[in-house]
């Protein structure tokens, strides 16, 4: 088995796969029957994307591990997922945040991704990437609307982005599988797309008359699968069902 | 594997436009242009279909419904779900437009008219209940991932618009 690509594309669609539950749980209960409609389809973009990946890695598992083993079976070290991903929604300012922060990278990653000589994973970005345009359409529109504002709206936004700021910079940390996939062409170097990141969110900011912060001291463990304490909880209702009833299948 | 041409054995053809689209019951698959080969190799049907979007939930009926649909015509079949080239509405044909518009979803507008309405509040998607332009973006989003909300302001009827994707 190629355990570098296995790890690789875990790395990608985990990502996906906790950003896709933390919007899921806004299913009824978004602000407003429009916002709420959008989280549940964004949800439902990347959860699509997912399954792709997820497939794809079974495919190279190549054991009895199907796509919702990898998925819903594995223990909350074994997710490897970026923190800024699974932190929790707490207000509509803080949901759209961190869909902003990672809509940027997210769109950057994939037009890296399209490149790559791994066929599988060129059609899945290639896919994917007209489906997270949109997303970051949406993310910035609401990042602008709360930004400029109320003062009440623009102190939500600005609090939520000081607070996940933290979060940026792993994006951009690289992995033992990221470095072995790079050398191979099939990965994206992640180091390279920082520039432009900070360049693309700064200017999103700016006009949303929001002040970017200074922090210099980022958090990072996600990668590695050390999380926050909030990844439990997220699993824990993720893995629910098929915990409980093995094997099931909808 | 790039190419955007469908190969589809004209025998199938009435049998596959049969099976329409499990969230819009009048568009069939073929006029949807989700299937893009389908092929009898040793008695089997082979079929490929892509999806519209990642996550569509309709793509794994769509497939059951293939299956039996070639099942009552007498061939077995093995569906594969391909990703590239990666679907686009411009493969919705002219009579598959037609049926979205009979249905009350707006067909999807060029590229360019897309980015107005939807980004820059252009009113240019034709109300499918009275015709009229004046309508408004409600939500970028809607009932599936494929669509958005609009209003009309003239007759005030709310209606489905079916976002370009290219």
């Amino acid at each position: 088995m190629k355990q570098n690509l296995y790890n690789y594309i875990l790395g990608i669609a985990d990502n996906s796969l906790i950003l896709g539950q933390r919007l899921g749980e806004l299913t009824g209960h978004g602000p407003s029957l429009e916002t709420d409609i959008a989280c549940t389809n964004i949800s439902l973009d990347l959860f699509g994307q997912v399954r792709s990946y997820y497939q794809y890695a079974a495919k190279i598992a190549g054991d009895k591990r199907t796509e919702d083993d990898i998925a819903m079976l594995r223990k909350e070290r074994e997710y490897v997922n970026v923190l800024l991903v699974e932190q929790p929604n707490r207000d509509f300012a803080y949901t759209m945040a961190r869909q902003f922060l990672f809509d940027v990278y997210h769109l950057l990653f994939l037009q890296e991704l399209q490149k790559s000589k791994d066929l599988t994973l060129s059609a899945i970005a290639n896919k994917s990437i007209k489906e997270v345009s949109y997303h970051l359409r949406f993310s910035i529109d609401w990042i602008k609307r709360l930004g400029d504002g109320t003062a009440v709206s623009h102190q939500k936004m600005q609090d939520a982005i000081d607070g996940l700021w933290t979060y940026t910079d792993e994006l951009f940390h690289q992995t033992e599988a990221d470095k072995a996939m790079v050398s191979e062409e099939i990965g994206v170097d992640v180091t390279k797309l920082k520039e432009a990141y900070y360049e693309k969110v700064q200017a999103v900011l700016k006009e949303a008359t929001l002040t970017v912060p200074e922090s210099k001291w980022f958090q990072k463990g996600g990668k590695q699968g050390v999380h926050t304490e909030h990844l439990g909880y997220l699993l824990s209702d993720l893995q629910y069902m098929q915990r409980t009833y093995p094997n099931m299948e909808w | 594997m790039t190419t955007t041409e469908q190969n589809i054995e004209s025998i199938l053809i009435p049998i596959l436009e049969q099976v329409s689209d499990p969230e819009i019951p009048v568009l069939s698959i073929m006029d949807m242009g989700v299937v893009r080969s389908a092929v009898i190799e040793n008695n089997i049907v082979k079929v490929q279909i892509t999806p519209t979007y990642s996550g569509c939930p309709a793509m794994d009926v769509i497939g059951d419904d293939i299956k039996a649909a070639l099942k009552t015509a007498g061939y077995d079949s093995e569906i594969e779900l391909i990703l590239a080239p990666a679907w686009t509405t411009d493969w919705i044909t002219p009579r598959g437009r037609k049926a979205l518009e009979d249905y009350g979803i707006a067909a999807p507008l060029n590229a360019e008219a897309d980015k107005e309405v939807l980004l820059n509040g252009k009113r240019l998607v034709k109300c499918t209940n009275c015709g009229s332009t004046n309508t408004r973006l409600v939500s970028q989003f809607g009932s599936t991932a494929c669509k958005a909300q609009f209003q009309c302001d003239d007759c005030q009827e709310p209606f489905d618009y079916f976002k370009c994707l290219k």
